[in-house]
């Protein structure tokens, strides 16, 4: 297919273009394959303006006259609003548009036909291995081991070729597991936390149905983790009637007389369609300047949103207590183990390890728990908040981990070595991107579209150091506690930097946090100079009295 | 004194304490736990005292305070608690203004630092730097002996054509005397902000002093030919007023104004909107859709908003219109006040210094007659006269510094500071409702003032990030009040209760830096001439080393090996770097341990970042 078929106006002149707090532009509207580009002719101070389709939610068009107006509502929650002059021209840009933002093949995406015009100093694609992880690990620790099990995605369709398992567990004994876990995703390593030993591991729910079966193998995989005599505690994320109601569909629990060292605590997350739902419910309640007091503060109770950042909250805390304060092992799952799952994991992580609040921790844990992982992001992150097509497995899950981390920076911002910056670039990023890393459900899927040979990691450019320096906190310092957040309500906020980034002028804030930065940077400059001065003047105390001797 | 009194945690749901002794002292309460950690607690500033029914521990004693501090002991012996409780509830309820802390407080100040203090901030040089009196406006002599109005201060700027007859005439129709007086001037505009409270109007009385007095008001500004009259009410509230013999101006009677009501509710919504937002704050377990839900029935924010909406209407009348104003609501004291003041602070960038702040308080709250005594109960007095309308006016400041992090000299440490010592009745400045009343009491030579001892200490109150020329734009605020600009003070109502707040705060840390940069820029100078004395008596040896060797010595400064090591860098200063909250004693989640080994849980549930078991 050429794009170029689907693009019957490919340039428009005369568009204005509207965005709240900005003047509105004049200029000329280009369509490419990939990107809707608009450029203002004021020669004097030249603006440009690049939208990715794949960015675009939702479009609108309307008429007064031959004037069009085209309203495009972004993923990354930005609205803007295109006149453009000719009703033949708008129909004909509106659609292609339309067409070019919803494609229906991966391969077809931007990230197959960018490239980078910058040097790649290191391949995202290998930065992140899982050996490399396990020789840490080994250091430590010799109770653990790796298997290629999965090295044809036969045993696990949505688990990377590599996984850390308990050494004492062969992969014959993995095979069975995998048969008795939803899915095949059997128990794995997920932390290991070097102050007391203890691991928290990660799987889907297991396959007991009505009649109560078991799988020895499973008992003795999960077993394996614990000391003797001690006990563990599994975190199912269901409430206890959903996890009841699963057996009836073949699913189910660990039961007590199966699993005697282990005490089940259900501690139920929310999920898919009730969590776009709340996303959407929000964005409405952000975009919607007219709001009175009581209107405002009633739409946000009715998002829920908050409610779920501090439920996630609440069983991340919940896990991170059980390992750090219990010594105990965890065994955290859901359903299907994709989602709630992997947001329960890794923000205990970010709580409990202080690698994790680094910017290649962090990027280490995107890429450990939420790719290799097997969270469908193509399938969660397809739409935002304004699209129509309420499709069933859409859901800002990721987005909702991004934003408990954005919670815990809040109160602990000298921690992390990144900015809320960061974690704003990996939303959009998780939506629409130049780079395939988002691209695909699982690592199955990404091997199947050679991504690593066709596309370009997002990690190859952010952790290039000129992109680096754009993330980097200039508060942060190394904090190897643990760090507990407090999840009241009243510590809790809405996450502007996402929510009303669109939605309110934010020159004077944005001023205030370079004022910020640079006393900041003036303060190391200073220490750095008394440093040298203090050298130099022992230096010649030294001098001097060489001489004089 | 009592000993093994304990302190239980607010929002602990397990019964988590610091066991320590209780002292009663004159004026303060104080509690010092094992860890001689010392908890002090002014009797004025003690809202309520509740004993609860016995438990097995003790009885339950729980202290509501004017700060928003809620503490809850156990003492072990009933007929103690009850000593305690009788204790505190004559201590914290004076009858007497003389009995009141600031009479006896003595800061160690001599006779004429006491009276300089007093004389820090001075009105008369504010209205001059305002730019009056001039060629408009004039002093007025008439309410020298409080003749006129008992409620107003003795000096009050009026427009030059209001003959005394005028003012007099006009106080007759205003409520209280309270004729309309000059508030704010902006020099450039040449608009005024005028305030007074609602004419005795009814349904149709009239009075041509009044008309006389607003047209003179009117005449005053030559840039423009009408002026407003903001009624601060709403308009339900003004209308019934008019069954009273009180009411709102009528527009067909005073030639050019246009009139407007702003709906701010008055004094006893404001106060049980208050108390709904500390009820819901202050419960144990509580979720965020009870925490939103209980916002908004408190209806507190919606409040802020409306005060605040009034006062960006008060500046954008003056800054786009070049129109004066005229403020009233009922008495003229309360929502008068608030608007006023914001309206002002919006305008002029004066009062977002220290000092400038300092001096609108002066003027718009104190000189003007905002009822502190009553609002704040200072005495034992009717409780229907309390309300939090100081509280809001400092909470609308707070959301500006919020929008315009770089237009205020001052911090948020200031107005909590501030908001303390208007309950505290430590300083004169906020005693009494008036300064007739203020006069009676000899406040300035019986007590002390507060604003020396708050710039003695300005350090703590600078915000680092303060910078009035950064935009021009900031010289007239215009804030966003769009609702979600709003927040919850957790700061104000959650002072007390460390482990809400963020565990490292940036805030200090940017602070401290700043306050670190300027001591290091010392540190720098001082270095230098060091070295460049030391140059010179070096280059005097090296001197003599050549005519003594006859080589040239090495000029370049190399290191001598044992100074190859790195020097220690400069001490960070550690108590900016340390974590709070985040050792494992002092965090909430430790209370699971105990909990755990215990006995077997069933449940483990977490709240407030406390994990609780049930069985």
């Amino acid at each position: 297919m050429e794009f170029a078929e689907l693009i019957k106006t490919p340039r428009a002149d005369n568009v204005v273009l509207h965005r709240p707090f900005h003047q509105a532009v004049e200029g000329t509207l280009c369509l490419t394959g990939h990107h809707l580009i608009f450029s203002s002719r004021r020669q004097d101070n030249a603006e440009e303006l690049w939208l990715l389709h794949s960015n675009i939610d939702s479009i609108e068009k309307r008429f007064v006259g031959s004037l069009g107006t085209i309203v495009i509502k972004c993923k990354d929650l930005r609205i803007i609003q295109l006149d453009i002059p000719g009703m033949e021209e708008c129909l004909n840009i509106a659609s292609s548009i339309e067409v070019l933002s919803t494609l229906d093949s991966v391969t077809l995406m931007y990230p197959f036909f960018y490239r980078p015009m910058f040097e790649v100093l290191e391949d995202g694609w290998s930065s992140f291995l899982l050996e490399q992880e396990f020789e840490l690990l080994s250091s430590v620790t010799n109770e653990w081991r790796l298997s290629y099990v999965n090295k044809e995605f036969s045993v696990c369709p949505s688990y990377p070729p590599v996984v850390i398992v308990p050494k004492s567990i062969d992969d014959e004994a993995l095979r069975k597991v995998a048969l008795f876990r939803h899915g095949g995703r059997f128990p794995v390593l997920s932390y290991y936390h070097q102050k007391n030993g203890m691991a928290m591991m990660r799987s889907s729910q297991p396959l007991t149905g009505t009649n109560g079966r078991r799988c020895k193998e499973d008992e003795k995989l999960i077993n394996s983790t614990l000391r003797s005599g001690r006990r563990g505690f599994v975190i199912d994320t269901r409430p206890l009637t959903v996890a009841q109601q699963a057996r009836a569909k073949g699913g189910g629990f660990e039961q007590e007389v199966h699993y005697p060292q282990w005490r089940r605590i259900h501690k139920y997350i929310e999920r898919f369609n009730i969590l776009q739902e709340s996303f959407i419910k929000l964005v409405e309640a952000c975009n919607d300047q007219s709001h009175n007091m009581d209107r405002w503060l009633s739409k946000l109770e009715a998002s829920n949103w908050l409610t779920h950042i501090k439920e996630l909250l609440t069983a991340a805390c919940l896990a991170a207590q059980c390992i750090d304060r219990e010594g105990a092992s965890v065994l955290v799952h859901g359903s299907e183990g994709t989602d709630s799952t992997l947001q329960v994991t890794s923000l205990a992580q970010i709580i409990l390890d202080p690698r994790c609040r680094t910017i290649r921790g962090f990027e280490a844990l995107v890429v450990r728990e939420w790719l290799q992982a097997g969270h469908p992001f193509q399938q969660r992150c397809a739409q935002s908040a304004y699209s129509n097509s309420r499709q069933k497995w859409e859901a800002p899950v990721f987005l909702l981990f991004l934003e408990c981390v954005w919670q815990i920076h809040r109160q602990f911002p000298c921690s992390f070595e990144f900015t809320e910056q960061f974690l704003i670039m990996l939303f959009e990023h998780a939506y629409a991107s130049q780079f395939g890393t988002f691209l695909g459900n699982n690592e199955n899927e990404r091997a199947k579209l050679k991504l690593p040979q066709k596309t370009m990691s997002l990690w190859s450019w952010v952790n290039r150091p000129e992109e680096l320096s754009r993330f980097q906190n200039p508060l942060y310092e190394a904090n190897s506690l643990v760090i507990w957040p407090s999840v009241a309500p009243q510590s809790l906020q809405l996450w502007e930097g996402v929510f009303l980034r669109w939605n309110r002028p934010s020159k004077f804030l944005e001023e205030a946090e370079k004022e910020r930065i640079s006393i900041i940077t003036y303060n190391k400059e200073l220490q750095a100079r008394v440093n040298t001065l203090r050298r130099q003047l022992a230096e010649m105390e030294v001098t001097v009295e060489m001489l004089q001797e | 004194q009592v000993e093994q009194v304990k302190l239980l945690d607010r929002f602990s749901t397990s019964n988590k304490s610091l066991t320590g002794t209780l002292y009663l002292t004159a004026t303060h309460l104080l509690f010092i736990d094992s860890s001689q950690r010392e908890t002090w607690i002014l009797h004025h500033h003690i809202a309520a005292v509740e004993k609860l029914p016995l438990t097995t521990s003790g009885c339950p004693l729980v202290i509501q305070c004017k700060n928003f501090r809620i503490v809850h002991f156990i003492v072990p012996r009933e007929r103690d608690c009850h000593d305690i409780y009788n204790s505190l509830l004559q201590l914290s309820r004076t009858a007497k203004f003389e009995e009141l802390y600031a009479f006896s407080y003595n800061p160690k100040q001599n006779e004429s630092e006491q009276v300089k203090g007093w004389q820090l901030i001075d009105l008369a040089e504010e209205y001059k730097r305002m730019g009056v009196p001039n060629d408009y406006w004039q002093l007025s002599d008439a309410n020298r002996d409080y003749k006129i109005c008992e409620t107003y201060p003795r000096e009050l700027y009026v427009p030059r054509t209001a003959s005394k007859p005028i003012i007099v005439g006009s106080s007759k129709f205003r409520s209280k005397g309270r004729f309309p007086v000059l508030s704010y001037y902006h020099k450039n505009k040449e608009a005024a902000i005028c305030r007074c409270s609602q004419p005795l109007s009814g349904f149709s009385a009239r009075c041509l002093e009044d008309e006389h007095m607003l047209q003179a008001i009117s005449k005053a500004n030559p840039s423009n030919c009408y002026m407003y009259v903001v009624d601060t009410r709403p308009k339900l509230n003004a209308m019934a007023n008019r069954a009273a013999g009180k009411g709102y101006e009528n527009e067909d009677n005073y030639s050019n104004i246009r009139f407007q009501f702003v709906g701010i509710e008055n004094i006893h919504v404001m106060r049980s909107s208050l108390q709904k937002l500390l009820e819901v704050s202050g419960t144990r377990g509580l979720s965020v859709n009870d925490f939103l839900s209980g916002l908004e029935n408190s209806g507190w924010l919606r409040h802020i908003k409306a005060v605040l909406d009034a006062a960006v209407f008060l500046a954008k009348a003056i800054a786009v219109e070049s129109a004066s104003v005229l403020v009233h609501c009922s008495d003229g004291w309360d929502r008068t006040s608030q608007v006023c003041s914001l309206g002002a602070l919006l305008l002029d960038s004066y009062y977002r210094t220290v000092k400038g702040f300092m001096v609108l308080i002066e003027k718009d709250w104190i000189s003007f007659g905002h009822k502190f005594s009553d609002r704040c109960c200072h005495l034992d007095g009717d409780p229907k006269e309390i309300s939090p309308v100081f509280t809001q006016f400092l909470e609308s400041v707070w959301n500006l510094t919020e929008q315009f992090p770089q237009a205020f000299e001052f911090n948020e440490a200031f107005l909590l500071q501030i908001h303390e010592h208007v309950h505290s009745c430590q300083f004169g400045n906020f005693l009494g409702n008036c300064q007739k009343e203020r006069e009676e009491l000899k406040l300035k030579e019986k007590t002390y003032s507060l604003w020396p001892f708050l710039l003695a200490e300005q350090k703590k109150y600078q915000n680092p990030l303060y910078n009035p020329d950064s935009s021009p734009e900031l010289t007239l605020l215009e804030p966003n009040t769009v609702s979600f600009n709003f927040k919850f003070w957790r700061n104000m109502y959650h002072q007390f209760d460390r482990s809400m707040h963020p565990r490292q705060s940036m805030f200090n840390l940017i602070m401290n830096m700043s306050e670190q940069n300027k001591q290091l820029e010392e540190d720098i100078k001082e270095l230098e001439a060091k070295i460049k004395q030391r140059n010179r008596r070096s280059d005097v040896v090296l001197v003599k080393e050549q005519e003594q060797t006859g080589h040239p010595a090495p000029v370049a400064l190399k290191s001598p090996p044992c100074f190859q090591k790195e020097q220690p860098p400069m001490p960070v200063n550690d108590a900016v770097r340390t974590i709070e909250g985040s050792n494992t004693a002092d965090n909430r989640y430790s209370e699971l341990v105990s909990e755990f080994s215990k006995a077997e849980p069933a449940i483990v549930s977490l709240e407030y970042g406390v994990a609780r078991m049930t069985c």
